[in-house]
């Protein structure tokens, strides 16, 4: 316990305790708290466990055997841009690989993980649900259908200028959670 | 007197990643004169055309598609200037001959009828499609008993893939003691190349909730569960606000109707575990907890959630209710074949001329989907194949494709129909790389309770590299059916059991590829890096430098106005240089033809 309270002091991050309160209203709360968690920071990291379990007295090894089960859990911070290039049968057909190898040659970041730059992280998923439109990627949680390597090569670029020029950092990953359509 | 034109932009995740936000935006601009009511819809089904634009007035429906944010303002406001369709543009409308009318024709749209059509940000919406009345129906007509018979009639069988027939469950849990009893909607859609049920949730969120109210009546429970793929925000966010909806119009909460049935329902994300879409897993992972699959009995219907008594269905069986509730069981038996009833939804892709989201009845033939409704191959190329039930199903070659599609004859051909992805092959299509593919993924997503399942998968995966390596050795392929047969003797649930499929069914059809891999050292559809070698057509080649460019090692050279070359030891066959030649002067070639 002592050991919790010196990586902690109950201060550092600050929005898993209204994760906390907010989702221990559910009956079984662990992986809900975990999966906001994620969603907030983009990564779940072992302090981060840590705190959870001093606010709710969940098992650390609970919370262990639920983010390495779970392959949408992180375990390491993610680069200022997210790719996802879909692996899914209909997007493996139509040449997933080659994408990937493209993605992975202009990034700079292998498969998995996140180039040395920290702009990118590349990972591989199965089927993003837009599968007539293979090969399919999404570039910070907006969704591509028909990408070439020449695309990858255009699309990388343009982002990596942008960042570069700007310094922009965390980009909302998750903007497909937010796509509202102006009414 | 004018009529009044409604614009409906297809708004599912396909549509908004071909553009449809931009084309909204566009409309937007013309339209705010006040000449048409501008509204989203869901996915139409056309994913080949989107952005897909309905033009609707006195019933009359004219669906644009292929639109650009360019174009689209431009033909739709002529549209409703003229108040005649710009026939260059159509997709389809009723009674129009446009090229690609057998799209829409051919299929029989009863869950779909509201897809593209309804908004499904509003349940106003959804009400004045007829929306809810099965509810009102049931509730205040009809027993729980009574609804149950109906399902029964209907002959609705489970559209997650197991097709066990759904009042059979619904019976069972009936029957289980209370009062806390669950549904659960299973909308994890696992399978890669299927999207039904995420087309579904974002078109027509109302009517799957709808099948669950339905389903909770029968049965006699108070609490629901969307157990939702983490990778459908779209559809996890429009389901939120449908929620939210029904909350506010009573047809969720206490007493709805004022009949004194009390009902409310809850989201779940999964979190990327492709066991978890089965049922005990799913029940797991609801819970909290690791998504591991457990024996059975006792069945959910007996002990579920939290150890009480639970139905779960899929997204699409629970979609099918309301249609049979309202109309009537025989409205549904009406269509299909008689050991399965009524129409099914499939979602087409792969190397299609027309892919997209499409219902039609049982019993029609894999051939009448293919090249009726799909418009056959992409490229006028030549179908191999038709892989159906992804990671547990079966690749069903060319020549079977007129076996009809119900639950029986794709089993007795060793496929399955599955959920309803539908993936069409031609020629460039690898068997061997296929199987290896679904077995890479069933390997990776087994739960690993199962050592048959854990490392049988793994081992058979290990051949099938080996084989697409050019190590393979004669006997290979009868270690592989071996280890096949224990995998599915030695596993507990569903997913050990059918990972070999892919496999056995690649095997039985086209065991002469994986001969030619094994001992011609040959890959026919040149697809096997082992086996494939790049070159540059000297006469072809317009020494663009592209193909340089992209290369990943380099292993490209040449100058201008020489033609350019490449290196073979350097080579590492990743064909970026044929995606990017403009000249077709990237060949790639397998067997004696292969220089080294
Ligand atoms: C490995 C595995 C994955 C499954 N994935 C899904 C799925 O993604 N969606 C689904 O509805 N059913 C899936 N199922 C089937 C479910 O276990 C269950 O049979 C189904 O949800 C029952 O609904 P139904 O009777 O309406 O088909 C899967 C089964 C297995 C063994
Ligand atoms: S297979 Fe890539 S989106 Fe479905």
């Amino acid at each position: 316990m002592s050991q919790h309270e010196s990586v902690n002091n109950g201060n550092s991050f600050p929005e898993i305790k209204e994760i906390v309160t907010k989702v221990s209203v559910n009956k079984t709360p662990a992986m809900m708290i975990l999966q906001a968690i994620q969603f907030t920071y983009g990564y779940v990291a072992p302090e981060m466990l840590e705190r959870v379990t001093e606010l709710t007295g969940i098992p650390s090894s609970t919370l262990y055997s639920i983010v390495t089960f779970y392959a949408q859990f992180r375990l390491e911070p993610i680069g200022d841009n997210l790719i996802q290039v879909c692996h899914g049968t209909a997007c493996h057909l139509a040449g997933a690989e080659r994408i990937t190898e493209s993605m992975v040659m202009e990034t700079g970041a292998q498969a998995g993980k996140t180039s040395e730059d920290r702009l990118f992280t590349v990972d591989k998923v199965a089927c993003l649900g837009c599968c007539s439109m293979g090969p399919v990627i999404t570039l910070n949680g907006e969704v591509h259908g028909y990408v070439t390597p020449e695309k990858v090569q255009k699309v990388i670029k343009e982002r990596r200028e942008c960042c570069v020029a700007n310094g922009c950092k965390d980009h909302d990953h998750t903007a497909g959670k937010e796509a509202t359509v102006s009414e | 007197m004018s009529s009044q034109y409604k614009v409906i932009v297809g708004m599912g995740s396909c549509g908004i990643a071909a553009g449809a936000k931009k084309v909204y935006d566009s409309l937007q601009d013309t339209l705010n004169d006040g000449s048409a009511k501008l509204v989203i819809g869901g996915c139409m089904g056309m994913c080949f055309a989107e952005p897909l634009v309905e033009v609707a007035a006195d019933g009359k429906r004219v669906i644009y598609g292929r639109l650009t944010s360019e174009n689209a303002a431009e033909i739709i406001a002529k549209h409703i200037k003229t108040g005649q369709p710009v026939i260059e543009s159509v997709i389809w409308s009723e009674g129009l001959d446009s090229a690609d009318a057998n799209y829409f024709n051919k299929q029989q749209r009863i869950l779909l009828k509201n897809c593209g059509v309804v908004d499904p940000e509003s349940i106003d919406s959804y009400m004045s499609h007829d929306g809810y009345k099965a509810l009102e129906k049931a509730l205040k007509t009809m027993t729980p008993e009574q609804v149950i018979k109906e399902v029964e009639i209907s002959g609705l069988r489970g559209r997650g893939g197991g097709g066990f027939p759904t009042h059979i469950k619904w019976t069972l849990a009936g029957k289980s003691a209370g009062p806390d009893k669950y549904i659960i909607c299973n909308a994890d859609e696992g399978d890669p190349g299927a999207f039904m049920d995420r087309s579904v949730l974002e078109s027509d969120p109302h009517r799957v909730m709808e099948g669950m109210l339905l389903a909770g009546y029968a049965i006699g429970a108070s609490e629901g569960y969307f157990y939702a793929r983490a990778e459908y925000p779209l559809a996890i966010k429009r389901l939120r606000m449908a929620i939210e909806q029904a909350n506010q119009k009573g047809y969720l909460g206490k007493n709805i109707l004022g009949t004194g049935f009390n009902f409310q329902l809850f989201i779940r994300e999964g979190a990327g575990a492709f066991v978890c879409g089965e049922e005990t897993a799913l029940i797991m992972s609801i819970e909290g907890k690791r998504g591991m699959p457990r024996t059975r009995p006792p069945f959910p219907a007996e002990k579920g959630l939290w150890g009480k008594p639970t139905n779960i269905n899929n997204v699409e069986t629970y979609a099918n209710v309301p249609a049979i509730i309202f109309h009537g069981g025989a409205y549904f038996a009406q269509y299909g074949t008689e050991s399965s009833k009524g129409t099914k939804v499939f979602a087409l892709a792969g190397k299609i001329a027309r892919g997209g989201l499409i219902e039609v009845p049982m019993g029609i033939t894999l051939n009448n989907v293919v090249f009726d409704i799909g418009g056959g191959l992409q490229g006028g190329g030549k179908l191999k194949a038709v892989q159906t039930g992804g990671p547990s199903g079966g690749c069903i070659p060319a020549e079977l494709c007129d076996t009809p599609i119900d639950y029986d004859s794709l089993k007795k051909i060793g496929a399955i129909m599955g959920s309803g992805g539908l993936l069409i092959m031609d020629e460039s299509a690898c068997m061997v790389d296929v199987a290896k593919f679904f077995l890479t993924f069933t390997q990776d997503e087994s739960c690993g309770k199962c050592t048959f399942c854990r490392a049988g998968t793994k081992q058979m995966l290990r051949i099938l590299e080996r084989i697409s390596e050019g190590k393979g050795k004669s006997g290979d392929i009868e270690l592989l059916e071996d280890l096949a047969t224990k995998i599915v003797q030695g596993s507990l649930c569903g997913l050990g059991q059918s990972a070999p499929n892919p496999v056995l069914t690649t095997i039985k059809y086209f065991r002469h590829e994986y001969e030619a891999h094994i001992n011609d050292k040959i890959c026919p559809a040149k697809k096997c890096k082992a086996f494939i070698s790049y070159e540059i057509d000297a006469d072809k080649c317009k020494s663009c430098s592209k193909c340089a460019k992209g290369c990943p090692t380099k292993a490209i050279t040449g100058a201008k106005k020489e033609p350019y070359v490449i290196d073979k030891a350097a080579c590492i066959r990743c064909g970026l240089c044929m995606s990017a030649c403009k000249f077709d002067a990237v060949l790639v070639t397998t067997g004696s033809g292969r220089g080294e």
